[in-house]
C-alpha cells in the first residue's frame, strides 16, 4: 500500500490532477479525511499513533490550503512537472502589466487623501478581483493544454496573480486600519 | 512466559468501560465543572449546590487558601490577599499585566523571571499557580460528585488566546495535577453545546463576552463537523471593563480621590458590578458606597447613563465582528444564527449592538454562563472515549499569525492567522553575512509587520552552520501548532543537517523545572508521594498503550501484520505487562519506548488505511459516472 505521505494532494484528496476542482467534493472529502485522522480520534490511541495523527492531519490541512487556491494549486501544479515558481531566478516581468501595477498601487496611495476611502478601497478591490479571475480563466485553458508552452505561459500568469494576491493583502490591511 | 494477572476488586480492567472525564470552564469571573452522565451534559454543584464557582482564591497564613464565593466575599476585608479575575495576568509579562489599569488592587512583586508575582500573607504567587488552586478546587468537586478520580479533562480557554496565554493554562493544570484531554476554545465549545442540542446545519457566529475576554468565531456545521473559518477578539476586554467604568463615574460623582486606598477600591468594584447586574432587569439602580471617612454617598445610576458609559466599550467588539466576516469570506446575511455566550452577554446594550450589526436576534436560550463547560464536557466526554459512534469532530483554527524576526526588525509570517491546526509548515531563511556560523531565531506572533508591534513568543539559536558566503546557507525553519493551539519549532541547515528545535515555552511563563519543583512543594510528605505519583503516572500511561495497541490488533491485526511482526509485537507488549506491575519507572518507560519502536510500521500502515477507507465510498462513485 502506498504511504498517503508519498502521494501528491490530488491524489491524497480522491481528485484528478487538474486545475478544475469542485469546491464542494473538495471540502465534503477534506472532511471525511479529517473525519479518518484528526488527532481527537486518536486521544486514546498509542503515542506512535497520535504523533501520526498530528502529522497526517497537518499534511491533509496544507493539502486543502493548497487545493482551495487557485494561485497555490497552479503553483503546486507546475511544481509537479518540475517548474517551481520560488526558486526561479528569472523574474523578468510583462511591462505592460508592471504599468498596470503601479497604476494600481497610486490609486492605493491616494486612497487615505481621498473623501471617501472606503469606497475607493472597494472598488480597488473589485477591479484587483476581475483582473484575478480573468487570470483564472486563462489558467484554466492553459493548463487544460497540458504542454510545455502552456506550463510556461501559467507560470508567467501565476507569477502576476502572486502580484495582485499581494496588493489585495496590502488593500485589506489598509481597509481593516480604516474600520 | 508471564503470569496471569487478576485484578482487584471494582478494578476491573473492562476494555469499554466508562472513564470519568469532565469539561471545566477556567473563567474570569466565575469557573465551572461538568461532566457527561447518563449521555446528558450537565455542570456539576458543589458541596454548597452551587454551580458557578467564583474565580476568588484567598490565601490565608497558616491554613489552606480559600477558594470561592467565601474567598469572594472576603476580599473587600482583605482585599490584598484575595486574587480575583486572575485569569487577566495569565501568560502576561509585569509590563503587560501594568498596562491593564492602575487600579488593580494588588502588591505586585518583582521576580528574577519576568512573570508577575502577587504578594499574599502565604508567600508570593505566580497567576499560573492561583489557577491551579481554582482548578484544584473543581477537580475536588467533580471527584466528590462523580465519587471516583477524572481520567481527563478539557480546559477551555478564549480563542483568541496566544501561545504564551494557552501554555500558562497548561501549566495551571499540570499543577492541579489534572490531565489535559484538550485545550478547546471558549466559542467553539459553546457552538458545540448548542449545535449537539439543535442539530444545527450551516454557518454560526459564537459571541463570546465574558468577565475579562472577549472572542468572535464563525463556524460552519456541517454532518457534525464544526468547521471554525475565522476567529477574532480581544483578550483583555471584558465585564470588568465595564465595572471600571462604572467605578470611574462612581467616583467622580462622590469625588473620591484616586489614591483611594485597596480596601475602597474593592469596594467600589462590588458596587458597581452590583450596579452592572441590576440595571440588566431595570432601567435604574442606587448606588450606595462607604467612604473613607465612614460617611455614605448614595447616587442614581439610570440604564442610559450606563449604557454611554459602555458604549464604547461595546463598540469596540464590532472591530473584531467585521474582520471575522471578512476572513471567512461571508457577510452578515450568510450567518444563520448568532449565539450569545459568556455572563456579560446578559447587558441589554450588548444584546442590541450585536443584535443590530448581524441583523437578527441574538440566541440566549442557554445559559450564558453555563454553555461553555457543557460544550467542553460533552468533548471530554468524545476524547476520553466514551462516545466510540459519535459523529462529531472539531476543526479548529489558529487565532494569530506565527513568524520569525527577519533582518531590518520585520516580522515574516510562517503561518497566517485563521490556518486550521495541526498546522506544519515550513519556510527557507539564509544567512546576511559571509562566514556567519550562527543564527538568532526570534519567534513572533501577531499581525503587525514590525516586530515591535508582536508578541515575543521564544528565542532560539541555531549554531554549528559551515561558513559560506552570504545567503549560500539554506536554514529551513518549521513551525508545527497542536491540536492545543500549542507551537514547536524546528530549523535545520539543509547541506550539512545541523539541527535546532524549541518547544516554545514564553519567556515569561513557567520553566519544567519550576513546575516540577511546584509539584514537588505540593506533596506534605515530600519525595515519596511525588515518586509514587510519577509511577502512578507511568503505569497509567502503560495501561493506555496497551489498551489501545490490543485495540488496533482486535481491529485490523490480521490484516496488516505478518505472523513473524505480530509475534515481535506480543513479546514486547508481554515484557510491559510484566514490569508495568513492578515500581521501577525506568524499565517501565523502557518497556514503553521499546513497545513504541516494535510497533512503528503497524501504526503507519493503519494510518494509511484509514485514510484510503475515508474516500473509499467517493472513489467508487465517481467510477460508476
Amino acid at each position: 500500500m502506498e504511504s498517503t505521505f508519498s502521494q501528491n494532494y490530488f491524489e491524497l484528496f480522491g481528485l484528478p490532477v487538474s486545475f478544475e476542482v469542485d469546491s464542494n467534493t473538495l471540502s465534503e472529502h477534506y472532511r471525511e479525511l479529517q473525519r479518518a485522522s484528526h488527532p481527537d480520534k486518536f486521544a486514546n490511541a498509542t503515542d506512535q499513533e497520535r504523533r501520526l495523527a498530528v502529522q497526517q492531519a497537518a499534511q491533509i490541512n496544507e493539502a486543502f490550503r493548497v487545493l482551495k487556491s487557485p494561485l497555490e494549486r497552479g503553483k503546486y501544479l507546475l511544481s509537479l512537472q518540475g517548474i517551481n515558481l520560488d526558486e526561479e531566478t528569472d523574474t523578468s516581468m510583462d511591462p505592460q502589466f508592471l504599468m498596470q501595477q503601479m497604476e494600481l498601487r497610486e490609486s492605493l496611495e491616494e486612497v487615505l487623501d481621498a473623501k471617501d476611502p472606503l469606497g475607493k478601497l472597494a472598488s480597488l478591490l473589485q477591479e484587483i478581483e476581475k483582473s484575478m479571475n480573468d487570470m483564472i480563466a486563462e489558467l484554466s485553458v492553459l493548463f487544460a493544454k497540458a504542454n510545455d508552452e502552456a506550463y510556461k505561459q501559467a507560470r508567467d500568469t501565476l507569477r502576476k496573480m502572486q502580484f495582485m494576491h499581494k496588493l489585495r493583502d496590502e488593500v485589506e490591511e489598509i481597509e481593516e486600519d480604516l474600520i | 512466559m508471564a503470569l496471569l494477572q487478576i485484578s482487584e476488586p471494582g478494578q476491573s480492567d473492562a476494555p469499554h468501560q466508562h472513564k470519568l472525564a469532565a469539561g471545566i470552564d477556567l473563567g474570569t469571573t466565575n469557573s465551572l465543572v461538568a461532566t457527561v452522565r447518563s449521555g446528558v451534559p450537565e455542570t456539576l454543584p458543589n458541596k454548597q449546590g452551587e454551580h458557578l464557582l467564583p474565580s476568588v482564591v484567598q490565601y490565608k497564613k497558616d491554613s489552606a487558601p480559600v477558594v470561592g464565593s467565601e474567598a469572594r466575599a472576603a476580599a473587600t476585608k482583605d482585599p490584598l490577599n484575595t486574587i480575583s479575575s486572575v485569569k487577566r495576568f495569565m501568560g502576561r509579562g509585569l509590563d503587560d499585566v501594568k498596562l491593564l489599569g492602575s487600579q488593580l488592587p494588588y502588591e505586585f512583586v518583582d521576580s528574577e523571571s519576568d512573570m508577575p508575582r502577587l504578594r499574599t500573607v502565604a508567600g508570593d504567587f505566580s497567576p499560573v499557580e492561583i489557577s491551579a488552586d481554582i482548578l484544584k478546587t473543581l477537580k475536588q468537586c467533580a471527584q466528590e460528585s462523580l465519587g471516583d478520580e477524572l481520567t481527563g479533562v478539557v480546559i477551555t480557554v478564549p480563542a483568541y488566546f496566544d501561545d504564551a496565554q494557552r501554555q500558562a493554562t497548561k501549566d495551571a493544570a499540570r499543577l492541579a495535577g489534572l490531565n489535559v484531554l484538550r485545550l478547546m476554545n471558549e466559542p467553539t465549545a459553546a457552538a458545540v453545546a448548542y449545535g449537539l442540542d439543535r442539530g444545527s446545519e450551516g454557518v454560526h457566529a459564537v459571541f463570546d463576552l465574558g468577565g475579562g475576554t472577549f472572542d468572535i468565531s464563525i463556524l460552519r456545521l456541517n454532518k457534525g463537523v464544526f468547521e471554525v473559518l475565522a476567529t477574532a477578539g480581544d483578550s483583555a476586554l471584558g465585564g470588568d471593563d465595564m465595572d471600571h467604568a462604572i467605578a470611574e463615574w462612581i467616583m467622580q460623582q462622590a469625588s473620591i480621590n484616586d489614591d483611594a486606598d485597596h480596601a475602597q477600591l474593592r469596594r467600589l468594584m462590588h458596587v458597581s458590578r452590583d450596579a452592572k447586574e441590576a440595571l440588566t432587569e431595570s432601567d435604574k439602580t442606587t448606588v450606595k458606597i462607604e467612604l473613607s471617612d465612614g460617611t455614605f454617598w448614595e447616587g442614581e445610576l439610570t440604564r442610559d447613563t450606563f449604557n454611554e458609559l459602555v458604549d464604547s466599550l461595546i463598540r469596540k467588539t464590532l472591530i473584531p465582528c467585521r474582520r471575522t466576516l471578512r476572513d471567512a469570506g461571508i457577510t452578515a446575511e450568510d450567518i444563520q444564527e448568532v449565539v450569545m455566550v459568556g455572563g456579560s452577554t446578559r447587558v441589554p446594550r450588548v444584546r442590541e449592538l450585536v443584535g443590530e450589526f448581524f441583523g437578527r436576534e441574538p440566541l440566549v436560550d442557554i445559559d450564558p454562563d453555563k454553555v461553555v463547560a457543557i460544550g467542553a464536557a460533552v468533548q471530554a466526554d468524545i476524547l476520553a472515549g466514551n462516545n466510540p459512534d459519535s459523529e462529531m469532530l472539531l476543526l479548529d483554527i489558529t487565532p494569530l499569525s506565527l513568524g520569525l524576526e527577519t533582518m531590518g526588525g520585520l516580522v515574516e509570517k510562517v503561518i497566517s492567522r485563521n490556518t486550521p491546526i495541526p498546522v506544519a509548515r515550513a519556510q527557507d531563511f539564509t544567512t546576511f553575512k559571509d562566514g556567519q556560523t550562527a543564527l538568532a531565531l526570534h519567534i513572533l506572533q501577531g499581525e503587525r509587520e514590525l516586530v515591535t508591534d508582536c508578541r515575543s513568543l521564544a528565542r532560539f539559536e541555531l549554531r554549528g552552520i559551515p561558513a559560506m558566503v552570504a545567503g549560500a546557507a539554506r536554514i529551513r525553519v518549521t513551525f508545527q501548532v497542536d491540536a492545543d493551539g500549542l507551537l514547536s519549532v524546528m530549523a535545520k541547515e539543509q547541506t550539512t543537517g545541523t539541527e535546532s528545535s524549541i518547544q516554545v515555552k514564553p519567556s515569561y511563563g513557567l520553566t519544567d523545572n519550576e513546575i516540577e519543583h511546584m509539584l514537588r512543594d505540593s506533596f506534605d510528605h515530600a519525595e515519596d508521594d511525588a515518586g509514587m505519583r510519577m509511577l502512578r503516572e507511568k503505569q497509567v500511561e502503560a495501561d493506555r498503550v496497551i489498551e489501545a495497541l490490543t485495540a488496533a490488533i482486535e481491529e485490523n491485526g490480521d490484516a496488516l501484520l505478518s505472523p513473524q511482526e505480530r509475534a515481535e509485537i506480543d513479546t514486547s507488549m508481554k515484557k510491559l505487562v510484566v514490569v508495568k506491575a513492578g515500581e521501577d519507572i525506568r524499565a517501565i518507560k523502557k518497556a514503553i519506548s521499546q513497545l513504541d519502536k516494535a510497533t512503528q510500521d503497524f501504526a503507519a500502515r493503519r494510518m494509511n488505511a484509514s485514510i484510503n477507507k475515508a474516500l473509499t465510498g467517493h472513489k467508487l462513485d465517481e467510477f460508476n459516472n
